[in-house]
């Protein structure tokens, strides 16, 4: 396998990400970035199955419209990554900052610890097999799933009394669903946001992603494999039809 | 968007302004090289008992006469001087960044004003709105703010900002969007001890601007941001309310969450809210104020803006990034986010 070490100590983004392109197209398949620190839009637009491993914190829109590769950080992520992301995947191992998985539309994000606002804003799914996942181990602040127009949102709480404990939860969703593990208070959801009830079919369905974040992170996943989980999604498909307009 | 930093060790132990410089370059894409600037606290301690005013002048005549007057009518100038500037070919001198080191006397003060702030406020209103071609922007003791038009990098080496040594710093990197970008309109602001970075708007500044008016404050700068100074300065010093009561009049909880307080916190808060309304603070802000006695950082109420807090021992980090904490400090422990409208606080360890 072709591998390819860089030192991103003091370098900005635009040659980073240049060298990082030029690998790619060399036919290197697994590249690692030492001494990141808030290099933005880090694997931008990036195709095909390349692994990046990323030491350090890189900085905002982290895979933004990235098409197939996989990043592995090693610290936190600023703000929006996963932004407009089509396939590929990003795993977290930290938090990570406000509008995590911001429109994104394919691939996987997860994250071992805690985000910050909005994460899931704008998230969104086309009629084909592959949705958005956002997958968060530890909490999320308020507007999880804002606006959010397709796929999956899942948080575990994992060391949390509760899983959420911020507002706002889906507000102005009309596609796709949140699941929270444990009883979420209603207060806590957003306005156009509503419970349904969460069945066996829905955990084998979501079996499959629980499985695949416990694997990446070492946790065992069998404690997260029961219907200990509420799931919120829209209310209606269009849910703000009478704001806007009147008859 | 804009970037801001702040910075205090608690101990007072001082760092000198080269690593603020770096860290605030690591967000220049949060900057248009319209504006930056520093606060830095514990910079004057052989002027510690004076007021050191900063002042852009157009020019050393007519300005600087009518000033130097007005401050004869109040007190004592000790020493004065150009603030030393270094060329640099990112920045076009277009004002005279000129300090003095200030004393009210009391003589003077005598049947006219009740405190040396009270001077200090009167003097600094008086010349940023009557005063042509001279701005007082920065007007606290022992601390002191260094701004001008221009990139992080490129301000910083214009005022040799690894010079001074500070236990408090503020840095910020301006994107102006609705106000000019001018040497008076970069952060932070200041009145007294009071500075302020933000990155945002305040979307609720006609209402804060009148509200403050009507206490004599004087908004004269062009740029939102200037009212916080004045709000602080009016609930702080003026009302004494806590820092943290400061934050929860700029940036209080919604009402449906009041009513879920228990009732002893419930009510406090509604008092608040209706004793301060014409203080509430609207639109997407993250705020980082230098005080006296510390840093308080905040943001709005839902959170528009990112905030990021680390710890290290004696040292609170505030930025609008990690990875700017990180560069000050590859050591920082205890990163996280605070909530929405969660005052952040370092307070000086006695």
């Amino acid at each position: 396998m072709k591998t390819l070490r860089i030192d991103a100590k003091g370098m900005h983004y635009t040659p980073l990400n240049q060298k990082i392109r030029a690998a790619v197209a060399d036919g290197v398949e697994e590249i690692t970035l030492d001494n990141v620190l808030g290099q933005r839009f880090i694997g931008d637009g990036l195709r095909g199955n390349v692994k990046i491993i990323i030491n350090g914190v890189p900085g905002g829109d982290l895979g933004v419209f990235m098409s197939g590769p996989t990043c592995i950080i090693h610290g936190n992520a600023e703000h929006a990554p996963g932004n407009t992301m089509d396939k590929g995947m990003l795993v977290i191992h930290g938090s990570a900052g406000d509008a995590v998985a911001h429109s994104m539309r394919g691939g996987k994000v997860f994250v071992k610890n805690n985000i910050g606002y909005r994460g899931g804003i704008h998230m969104k799914q086309y009629e084909v097999e592959a949705k958005p996942v956002l997958v968060v181990g530890g909490t999320a602040h308020s507007f999880l799933g804002e606006y959010m127009a397709g796929g999956l949102v899942l948080v575990l709480g994992i060391g949390k009394e509760k899983s959420m404990t911020d507002r706002g939860i889906g507000s102005g969703i009309h596609g796709g669903e949140i699941i929270i593990r444990g009883e979420v208070d209603d207060y806590l959801l957003g306005v156009g946001a509503k419970k349904i009830e969460f069945t066996e079919s829905d955990l084998e369905r979501i079996a499959p992603v629980i499985k695949s974040f416990c694997e990446h992170f070492e946790l065992d996943p069998t404690e997260f494999l029961d219907t200990n989980y509420t799931r919120i999604g829209p209310a209606s498909s269009r849910p703000f039809a009478n704001k806007y307009v009147w008859e | 968007m804009c970037g801001i930093i702040g910075f205090i060790d608690r101990t007072k132990s001082r760092m000198d302004g080269s690593s603020i410089k770096a860290a605030l370059s690591l967000m220049n894409e949060r900057g248009s090289g319209d504006g930056a600037g520093y606060a830095a606290y514990g910079i004057y301690p052989e002027y510690a008992d004076y007021y050191a005013l900063h002042v852009f002048f157009d020019n050393l005549a007519e300005p600087k006469k009518k000033v130097d007057e007005l401050l004869q009518q109040w007190g004592e100038i000790v020493h004065q001087e150009e603030i030393p500037t270094i060329p640099q070919p990112g920045i076009r001198k277009v004002h005279i960044p000129w300090r003095y080191f200030f004393k009210p006397s009391e003589d003077l003060m005598v049947g006219r004003m009740a405190s040396e702030k009270d001077v200090i406020t009167y003097i600094v209103m008086q010349v940023n709105a009557n005063v042509n071609g001279a701005t007082i922007f920065s007007s606290g003791k022992n601390m002191g703010v260094f701004k001008a038009s221009g990139w992080p990098e490129d301000v910083a080496n214009f005022y040799g900002i690894e010079n001074y040594k500070g236990y408090i710093w503020l840095a910020h990197n301006r994107y102006p969007t609705n106000s000019p970008g001018w040497w008076g309109g970069a952060h932070p602001f200041n009145l007294l001890n009071w500075s302020v970075v933000h990155n945002g708007e305040i979307t609720s500044y006609g209402t804060n601007q009148r509200y403050v008016e009507g206490y004599g404050y004087k908004c004269t700068l062009f740029t939102d941001t200037e009212v916080v100074a004045y709000l602080f300065d009016l609930l702080g010093r003026q009302h004494e309310l806590s820092h943290e009561m400061v934050v929860r009049a700029l940036a209080p909880p919604f009402w449906d969450d009041i009513d879920r307080m228990p009732a002893k916190e419930s009510e406090l808060n509604k008092a608040i809210r209706l004793t301060y309304g014409s203080a509430l603070m609207n639109g997407p802000f993250a705020i980082v104020v230098g005080t006296e006695d510390g840093i308080v950082g905040f943001t709005d109420r839902i959170k528009l803006r990112p905030l990021v807090v680390g710890e290290n021992g004696s040292k609170l980090y505030i930025s609008s990034e990690e990875a700017a904490i990180r560069g000050l400090d590859p050591e920082v422990k205890n990163v996280y986010t605070p909530r929405a409208g969660e005052p952040i606080i370092g307070r000086f360890i006695e």
